[in-house]
């Protein structure tokens, strides 16, 4: 208690003097988080320093990475990253709880009437990336395409593949032969994206496929797993497991999940990535926005392993 | 004055039944008269709630927490029960002592720990040694929650055999009971509510634990078709749908169904104790 006391004392000291250096330098160049609002309204302009986002599993990595790059350039805005899944962004953005969401599918028309219903204002949709969904299987396996009926065949309800000789694949690094399908927990926006893509939009999953929690855990269940396929984005990948090149039909040669392939459109499995804002974004968002949709935002979409919008 | 604050004590638990048990009907009930199919919600193994038109059939999640019970109770039952017979009965006092501590350590690893184990080294061991598809499935949340309940078992059921008199041990060895004779027919009798607590303190957490279980079994979708599939529980529906399931829409809704679902199996269990203890001593007074 003592020591905590004093701590609070020091760190109270801190930022007194913090303030007062502030106050003495230029405006506008040190206007900390977490400071007291007494230094504040000389600069009105950065007083919510604050940008909540919150969102898709999927871009959580994205955005964190955006968090950190933004924070170099513009240490007084304060980014709050946290995932969910993208429905609980968008449901949050639609109560006006947080300023941007981040969602791995369009909007539907339903949460678009329910954000205007709540807060009076249009959601905005800036789409900053698009994410090519690789399917996973063990370094071991020789599988060496996978086309989108048998993907349907292993993953959809009525689907009757569910051993890898029906692949015409011998796997022998799995012993039973049984293809372990992972899948995502039903939350997920990747889990509802590959149903559409795959499986069709009024389709369902198989019973019997292991639900994963997040993206990596896929891709660290099959790198464990002979006998394992899983789904994930194209930036989860790991030197330990091996991406299927991904055909249209059977039959077709299959196209690995790439970049380029994402941006012509050949890779059949690939999905924007978007944020959304309640209303046009000002201050603040939309300096955040702009930097995300510019050179250095992008970059850091390349670097995270997503596909960056195409350069105009 | 102390009289009554005593009194309060003892009725608030009522109170805290009664509380929980209606603000997690007040969350899941809207959905009973909002069009949910309860006959599709008792007689379907098909959980899709995110599906157009969604489908919530919990008969998965009923058979795999009833497989996950079943079997680490087969586990842990003779083991919990010999190890309390031997603390009470066989063990030298020193070597009792020491054991007790480390049992009640075992107690006290969280939950989230034991998950840990069953991930990283209760799974592979069962693949090696079954040729099981997948680590996490049936037998590993079972022999999860068996090493879960163990530790709870022997403290219980120790205690339990502890209480029977001295008298008792000491009658039967003056009629020349064997040491076996003594357990089986004397202290087994007379120590027989005790017991059955512990074997239902066991059940309980085997029917309520989520972390370590959600973690040992894979969360898959549907009816097992043997011990060595995924399963999921029904708590672990609930700790890893509701955080991410929009708020006052079905699928929320009919998650505290399950709860209130995880709450009648609790009731019925303990009403069943009650009733069997009330037998076992009914006969006892004839």
């Amino acid at each position: 208690m003592r020591f905590f006391g004093l701590r609070a004392a020091v760190l109270a000291l801190a930022v007194v003097t913090v303030t007062f250096s502030a106050c003495n330098s230029s405006k506008g160049t040190a206007n900390k988080p977490g400071e007291p609002a007494s230094a504040a309204p000389s600069e009105p302009a950065v007083e919510t320093a604050g940008i909540k986002i919150t969102g898709s599993d999927t871009m959580v990595n994205l955005a964190a990475a955006w968090q950190e790059a933004y924070k170099k350039n513009n240490p007084d805005v304060a980014l709050q990253v946290s995932g969910g899944g993208s429905g609980v962004g968008i449901a949050a953005l639609c109560s006006g709880t947080i300023d941007i969401a981040t969602s791995s599918r369009p909007l539907k028309d339903a949460e678009r009437e329910k954000a205007k219903i709540n807060t009076g204002k249009t959601p905005v949709e800036f789409k900053v990336g698009l994410d090519a969904l690789a399917i996973y299987v063990n370094k071991d396996n020789p599988i060496e395409t996978i086309s989108i009926p048998e993907l349907a065949g292993i993953y959809g309800e009525g689907g009757t593949i569910d051993k890898w000789q029906d692949l015409g694949v011998d796997n022998k690094a799995c012993p039973s032969g049984n293809i372990v399908r992972y899948s995502r927990q039903n939350s997920s926006g990747t889990y509802q994206y590959f149903k559409e893509a795959v499986i069709g939009e009024k389709g369902s999953y198989k019973d019997g496929a292991i639900q994963q929690g997040g993206s990596s855990d896929v891709v660290g269940a099959v790198t464990k797993n002979p006998c394992a396929i899983g789904y994930s984005g194209m930036g989860y990948r790991t030197p330990e497991v091996k991406l299927v090149p991904v055909s249209k039909e059977k039959g077709q040669p299959g196209v690995a999940p790439s970049s380029e392939t994402a941006l012509d459109g050949t890779y059949p499995i690939s999905r924007p990535l978007f944020l959304y804002t309640l209303g046009e974004p000002e201050g603040n968002v939309k300096a955040f926005i702009d930097w995300c949709m510019g050179a250095e935002g992008q970059a850091v979409v390349e670097e995270v392993g997503y596909v960056a919008n195409p350069k105009k | 004055m102390i009289e009554t604050i005593i009194r309060l004590c003892g009725w608030s638990a009522i109170l805290f039944v009664f509380g929980i048990f209606f603000f997690v009907f007040k969350e899941g009930a809207p959905v009973l008269w909002d069009g949910l199919d309860l006959v599709q919600f008792f007689t379907s193994a098909k959980w899709a709630p995110t599906d157009d038109p969604p489908r919530f059939g919990i008969v998965g999640q009923i058979v795999g927490t009833l497989s996950v019970t079943v079997v680490s109770m087969a586990i842990a039952v003779p083991i919990g029960l010999g190890s309390a017979v031997y603390l009470s009965e066989f063990c030298p006092k020193q070597v009792r002592e020491s054991l007790k501590i480390v049992i009640e350590l075992l107690a006290a690893i969280p939950s989230i720990v034991w998950g840990f184990i069953a991930m990283m080294v209760l799974g592979p061991l069962i693949t090696d040694l079954t040729g099981a598809d997948s680590g996490v499935n049936i037998l590993n949340g079972s022999l999860i929650l068996a090493l879960m309940s163990v530790p709870i078992m022997v403290s219980v059921g120790e205690d339990a055999l502890k209480a029977v008199p001295d008298s008792y041990r000491e009658a039967a060895l003056a009629l020349g009971a064997s040491r076996w004779e003594i357990v089986s027919r004397v202290l087994f009798p007379a120590a027989k509510n005790g017991l059955l607590a512990a074997v239902l303190l066991g059940v309980g957490r085997a029917i309520g634990e989520t972390m370590a279980v959600s973690m040992a079994t894979g969360h898959a979708t549907g009816l097992p078709k043997s011990i060595l599939s995924p399963v999921q529980t029904l708590t672990a529906t609930i700790a890893a749908e509701l955080g991410e399931c929009p708020q006052g829409e079905p699928h929320y809704r009919v998650l505290f169904l399950i709860g209130i679902v995880l709450f009648v199996i609790a009731f019925v269990i303990n009403l069943t104790a009650d009733v069997v203890v009330k037998g076992i001593r009914g006969q006892q007074h004839d």
